[in-house]
């Protein structure tokens, strides 16, 4: 068949579905007879396509159909992105799930961030000098001030306005030291690992440091609460790190770069899971860690609950229907 | 295999429906404008916002604007990939486009996973490790295309200003498959940018397929204005016509 009878012939067909794209790539809905027939169109046009280019029509009219068949590729092959349902399914089912699947990252992970917390609090009330290897004087000084049990009024919350600026500042600063941990794992998990274990020491040497002062009180009443959230998902944040750092390092039967993708998928979930963990954690750093208004014993229950209450959630939420699988 | 896979960056893909896509991924410079377009719109909302909220100094405005600096920092080019058609501001006016690597439309998972690795693309200073990463893969990605599967292509194919030259048209020889038929388009396209010599030299290679015998003997259509031409033997005009062919001024009763 000549080009030109090919046009005239099958023209009509290419034509009509330029018009349903157009309509499409606008954003409006089409009417539903015409929409109905969008895929049948696609189908055609794919077929013309791959006939104008066996045929060696001129490349502009093989162009122009490419040019068709990609735009109602990307139509057809769309996504709607629902949130509220997806949501939920991920907080109660997915989230922990994907936590528990992915325990050895985590379980190193943890090590690299309580080895050396632990290791630092303790040496730093064994010899109070060592503070001064993670924290520079001038900083040392500032949490001796923040804690003080005199620069505090008792029975005083913080002014709501304050809260609120501090909320965003816990926002904009955490998320984005967990992004940087994440990401940095990509660096075969060197990263994630620096970020782990420089946080680890930092609080370790802070709070041995505050322990040697004798203002426990005031600082383990403020960390005990937000903690349980915060530490956590900065703890995720390096296993989702370790997870595409090893899936580079060790990739198994795959090519590092399958490997890379197929763990991104798993760890981007857990990155998820982290953000949600640490906007709760700024909102409860920013409202109620700093409030006075409740005894250290009330402080210590609720924090002891909020701890029980992560760790629970992440070991048992959603295994009914792990179990069906 | 393909002489394509050689001389541009077209880069074909099958689809379900049996037949080829053709992408071409957009390179390190283009992307570099798109992304100097983003970062000046995000430095602007930025500046606006601290200014409003500077004025209003309360820490309620401070949060506002902390929480404004985080999702600018690092949602903003995951709400516009996702939610706009896979372009940000910057994309959408270079004309380039974020896909998947089987030319779907990106998901927020994939999003998200290529812009958080963007810190290690940074490393050490200035994207050095994402413009070395993107210049060694035939497909221009940075290692966060790399992680989540992405590509970065033009939205529109490069298409031919139908205003080629008005110098008549011929018909395309027998047999010239797709490929050879854009280089020859190409040609036409490109030749206000060279001198007539250069254009000549480089016709010059095809002479034997273009003008075979040398004269007219290809021929131009019947009551072509180009009939009589006595430059019809000239393998630069020969190519010219045959462009014009291509893009169809051969038979404008044809499409009518």
């Amino acid at each position: 068949m000549k080009q030109a009878a090919f046009e005239q012939l099958h023209g009509p067909t290419w034509k009509s579905l330029e018009a349903l794209l157009q309509i499409l790539e606008q954003g409006q809905v089409p009417d539903p007879a015409e929409q109905r027939q969008f895929t049948s169109l696609f189908r055609k046009v794919c077929h013309f396509h791959a006939l104008a280019k066996d045929r060696h029509y001129s490349s502009f009219l093989v162009d122009h159909l490419d040019d068709l068949v990609v735009r109602a590729h990307q139509q057809l092959y769309r996504r709607k992105h629902p949130v509220l349902y997806p949501l939920l399914q991920f907080i109660v089912r997915d989230f922990p799930a994907r936590v528990r699947a992915e325990r050895q990252a985590v379980l190193w992970s943890t090590l690299l961030f309580v080895g050396p917390l632990l290791v630092f609090w303790l040496g730093v009330i064994a010899s109070p000098e060592l503070v001064y290897t993670v924290l520079s004087p001038l900083n040392a000084a500032n949490m001796e001030s923040m804690y003080n049990p005199e620069n505090r009024v008792l029975g005083a919350a913080r002014d709501a306005d304050t809260n609120w600026g501090m909320f965003g500042f816990y926002i904009y600063n955490n998320i984005s030291v967990a992004f940087r941990t994440f990401a940095s794992g990509l660096l075969l998990g060197l990263g994630s690992g620096f970020f782990l274990v420089y946080n680890g020491a930092l609080i370790g040497a802070v709070s041995g440091h505050l322990t040697n002062v004798g203002f426990t009180t005031p600082f383990f009443t403020f960390v005990i609460g937000h903690g349980s959230f915060e530490l956590t998902a900065i703890v995720l944040a390096g296993a989702a790190g370790l997870k595409i750092g090893y899936a580079l390092l060790v990739p198994g039967q795959l090519t590092r770069l399958q490997a890379l993708q197929q763990s991104a998928q798993g760890a981007i979930e857990l990155v998820y899971g982290v953000i949600l963990m640490l906007l709760i954690a700024a909102f409860i750093e920013a409202f109620w860690s700093s409030n006075n208004l409740f005894a250290p014993w009330q402080k210590y229950t609720v924090g002891a609950l909020l701890w029980a209450l992560v760790l629970g959630y992440l070991f048992s939420s959603g295994r009914r229907w792990e179990s069906g699988r | 295999m393909d002489p394509s896979a050689i001389i541009d960056t077209r880069l074909t893909l099958e689809t379900p429906e049996g037949t080829d896509l053709s992408l071409h991924p957009a390179g390190f410079w283009i992307r570099c404008l798109a992304y100097a377009v983003d970062w000046a719109v995000r430095f602007a909302v930025m500046f606006a916002l601290w200014f409003v909220t500077l004025s209003l100094y309360s820490g309620m405005a401070g949060a506002v604007f902390l929480i404004g600096l985080f999702v600018l920092e690092w949602f903003y080019p995951v709400y516009f990939e996702v939610w706009r058609n896979g372009q940000t501001i910057g994309k959408k006016i270079m004309k380039i486009k974020v896909i998947n690597d089987d030319g779907t439309p990106v998901g927020f998972a994939a999003a998200l996973i290529r812009n958080l690795l963007r810190v290690v693309d940074l490393l050490p200073a200035c994207y050095a490790a994402g413009v070395i990463t993107s210049l060694c893969n035939r497909r221009f990605k940075r290692i966060g295309d790399l992680a989540a599967g992405t590509l970065v292509v033009y939205t529109n194919p490069v298409r031919p200003p139908p205003a080629l030259e008005a110098v008549g048209s011929r018909p395309v020889p027998e047999g010239l498959s797709t490929d050879e038929q854009r280089f020859l388009l190409a040609f036409a396209q490109r030749g206000q940018t060279m001198s007539m010599a250069r254009q000549a030299e480089l016709a010059e290679i095809l002479k034997d397929l273009v003008t075979p015998g040398g004269s007219a003997a290809g021929g131009p259509a019947a009551g072509d204005p180009a009939a009589g031409d006595p430059a019809a033997g000239d393998p630069v005009v020969a190519i010219k016509q045959m462009a014009n062919t291509i893009v169809g001024r051969r038979a404008p009763a044809g499409s009518r």
